[in-house]
């Protein structure tokens, strides 16, 4: 039941991501989804000490880490709304609703080998990584095209976590790392690019073609 | 000895950060690259033993990868030194706008530098596909910085786009390595790890349909970073943009080494009975490059840009003759090495022409021979080399794939495969010949060679070497490609 309850709560996170234009509250949503993904290989059932290890680290690096990194970012900008998406607001929530419905019948028809713990996760890991891909895709700030970024990671994460494979606990802590070292490169070059233009809107960076 | 080889490159980098003086740097960065290049030679009499319950050890195609990253990087590590000392500390004058921007700290440069050979080193000894997917984005995350050198708007821009396209290519390729745990998993038994000797050992166990799916995704995720078409669109960019030093390092070393992910995953495919499958999917990817990198380098008006399209064609080549199979594979990984050794060469002596005249602009580059003898000659030659001309190496390598091709009835695939080749000849011919003839414009003048001795030797050591293999490939080189052939079924 947990996990169900988990699961609906992340749809609705991603459900608001998809609809506001603030991006402090997309980034408590990275940390909110942060502390669901450190929780989740343990609320699945099989309780061993590295596991729960892991799950701290994991939830200090998602939930306390990268949006704290994003949020001093954030604060050097001097910028609180993303102003014009690609695609509206009210028609991102809509295309968000299509793409849960989506996810349940993708994951309706994949041939799991073995089932996991709760039917629920594996739709919401694809919604998930829609939801990633979505922002990058249909938002000019190169902030929220980060954000969009640590989303769609976060979605794959839980696909991992469902597997009845674990990786082994080195690399995993190594995935980790490598997706910390990419948010603080990112983020100095987020800085670079707010002092170069005045602004962070990639669709102004466009100089370069054929 | 693996581990050192990992650790020597990281360890100078870090002191390099630390380090307050230029000299101290610059030998940090001399005496890496020197005893990394040393201990991979010596690799090749003493092979090393595999560390680690064989999560870290040296193949065949490793090694080979290996070799090539760190001969490059020896060339590359002492040409930097070179651009280095030869570039302004303070303030510099754009000259293609009007802008004004300064470089990246030299401790940072070189301390990336160092990281991003460490970061390759770690992918070629990787045996676990989970740590080849961490090497991966560490060579995206250490060589970003470096595209960034100089300071302004463009490279800024080059330097997001490459961040960004590339992190999502290797998400999608974690999620493929995911569905290959999917494949191992089977069942009632203990799941095979992810080592790859492991997958292909027991190919047959694996489930075929989440096999297929990874290789899938696998295939978009390191092909975004190796440059497959359509997923290429970082690659001019970053290319054009960084400092020719880097160009030539992210062309000739960092390419293959997503290559190098690429062909483990299908090394696991061919070993359970998808071969076909997964080579086709791989020529149309090739064929794909190849034509978007012929109809971009038709008419380039940016000779660094045209390197990079370039390097777009010949990883389709490299894709296409490991996708035919069998002899292609031969020829394939040959060709990944004259490639790596001529394009690189060629970045590098485009850092030259660019340090003399001040543009990428093909069309405001005339008169190399009167100007810059050397650096002309060895244009002349690589442009030769990279457009497949006997009796380079590059000719051996692409004739093997063709035949191969025909010899295999494929005849769609060796027809286009020819078309697309001499398109990009012609191009490659009208555009650079041009450059190297008539008379240079006023106000550039002859620069004496021995001021950059050490920016001509480099790449003139690699493309003699291309040469050589062009005319005689020792027999024991030629059964060390055989074995990387039949790993994946070739011969």
């Amino acid at each position: 039941m947990l996990i169900e309850f988990m699961m609906i709560f992340l749809t609705l996170v991603n459900l608001i991501i998809l609809s506001t234009s603030r991006l402090s509250t997309c980034i408590k949503v990275i940390a909110f989804q942060g502390i669901i993904l450190g929780i989740l290989p343990v609320a699945e059932g099989h309780f061993d000490i590295q596991l729960v290890i892991f799950s701290i680290i994991a939830i200090s690096v998602k939930a306390i880490l990268f949006p704290s990194m994003l949020l001093r970012t954030l604060s050097q900008l001097n910028i609180h709304r993303e102003k014009k998406p690609y695609v509206g607001y009210g028609m991102s929530l809509l295309i968000g609703l299509g793409a849960i419905v989506l996810s349940w019948w993708i994951s309706k028809n994949l041939p799991l080998t073995v089932a996991p713990a709760s039917s629920a996760v594996l739709p919401v890991s694809i919604f998930t990584s829609f939801v990633g891909l979505y922002l990058i895709i249909t938002r000019k700030m190169a902030l929220t095209q980060v954000i969009g970024y640590l989303i769609f990671e976060n979605g794959i994460y839980m696909f991992g976590v469902i597997l009845p494979q674990k990786q082994p606990l080195l690399v995993e802590l190594a995935v980790l790392l490598d997706a910390f070292v990419a948010v603080f490169v990112m983020g100095i070059t987020i800085f670079h690019i707010s002092r170069e233009f005045d602004h962070i809107e990639t669709d102004q960076l466009s100089t370069l073609r054929s | 000895m693996l581990l050192a080889l990992i650790f020597i490159p990281f360890l100078a980098g870090v002191l390099s950060l630390v380090s307050r003086n230029a000299n101290l740097r610059y030998f940090l960065l001399g005496f890496a690259s020197v005893s990394h290049f040393t201990i991979t030679v010596l690799f090749w009499f003493f092979p090393p033993a595999a560390l680690f319950n064989n999560w870290i050890g040296l193949d065949r195609i490793g090694q080979l990868i290996l070799s090539v990253t760190s001969g490059l990087f020896l060339g590359a590590g002492f040409y930097a030194i070179s651009y280095l000392k030869n570039e302004k500390h303070q303030q510099i004058k754009d000259f293609q706008e009007d802008i004004i921007f300064s470089n990246v700290p030299e401790a940072i440069f070189i301390c990336c530098m160092l990281f991003l050979l460490a970061s390759m080193t770690f992918l070629a000894l990787s045996q676990h596909f989970g740590l080849i997917w961490v090497a991966i984005e560490l060579t995206t995350l250490t060589s970003a910085p470096l595209i960034y050198f100089h300071r302004h708007h463009r490279s800024l821009e080059a330097t997001w786009k490459y961040l960004m396209i590339c992190s999502v290519g290797i998400a999608i390729a974690l999620l493929g390595n995911f569905f290959l745990a999917v494949a191992a998993s089977t069942g009632g038994e203990k799941p095979v790890s992810l080592l790859a000797s492991e997958l292909v050992k027991y190919a047959n166990v694996l489930n075929v349909k989440w096999l297929k799916a990874a290789f899938i995704f696998i295939l978009v995720g390191y092909g975004t970073k190796m440059g497959l078409a359509p997923m290429h669109t970082w690659l001019p960019d970053a290319h054009s943009e960084a400092p020719s030093v880097i160009s030539s390092l992210l062309s000739g070393a960092m390419l293959n080494c997503a290559f190098l992910g690429i062909f483990r995953t299908f090394q696991v495919c061919t070993a359970a009975g998808l071969a076909d499958f997964a080579g086709d999917l791989l020529i149309a990817l090739g064929l794909v490059s190849m034509l978007v990198a012929a109809v971009y380098i038709i008419r380039q008006a940016d000779y660094k840009r045209m390197l990079a399209y370039s390097s777009v064609e010949h990883m389709g080549i490299v894709a296409i003759g490991l996708g035919l199979g069998k002899a292609a594979v031969f020829g394939s990984m040959l060709h990944l090495v004259n490639h790596s050794l001529t394009k690189a060469a060629l970045f590098l002596v485009a850092g030259n022409i660019l340090a003399v005249y001040k543009t990428k602009r093909t069309n405001d580059v005339q008169g190399m021979f009167k100007v810059i003898p050397v650096s002309a000659f060895l244009w002349l030659a690589g442009i030769l080399s990279i457009t497949g001309f006997p009796p380079f190496g590059t000719f051996i390598s692409e004739f093997t794939i063709l035949k191969a091709g025909i010899e295999q009835g494929r005849f769609f695939v060796s027809g286009a495969y020819l078309v697309l080749l001499v398109i990009v000849f012609i191009g490659f011919a009208t555009i650079c010949i041009r450059m190297t003839q008539g008379s240079p414009e006023q106000g550039i003048e002859k620069v004496a060679l021995k001021q950059r001795i050490l920016s001509v030797v480099p790449p003139a050591i690699m493309i003699l070497l291309v040469l050589v293999l062009g005319l005689f490939i020792p027999s024991s080189f030629k059964n060390f490609l055989h074995g990387i052939c039949m790993l994946v079924g070739g011969n």
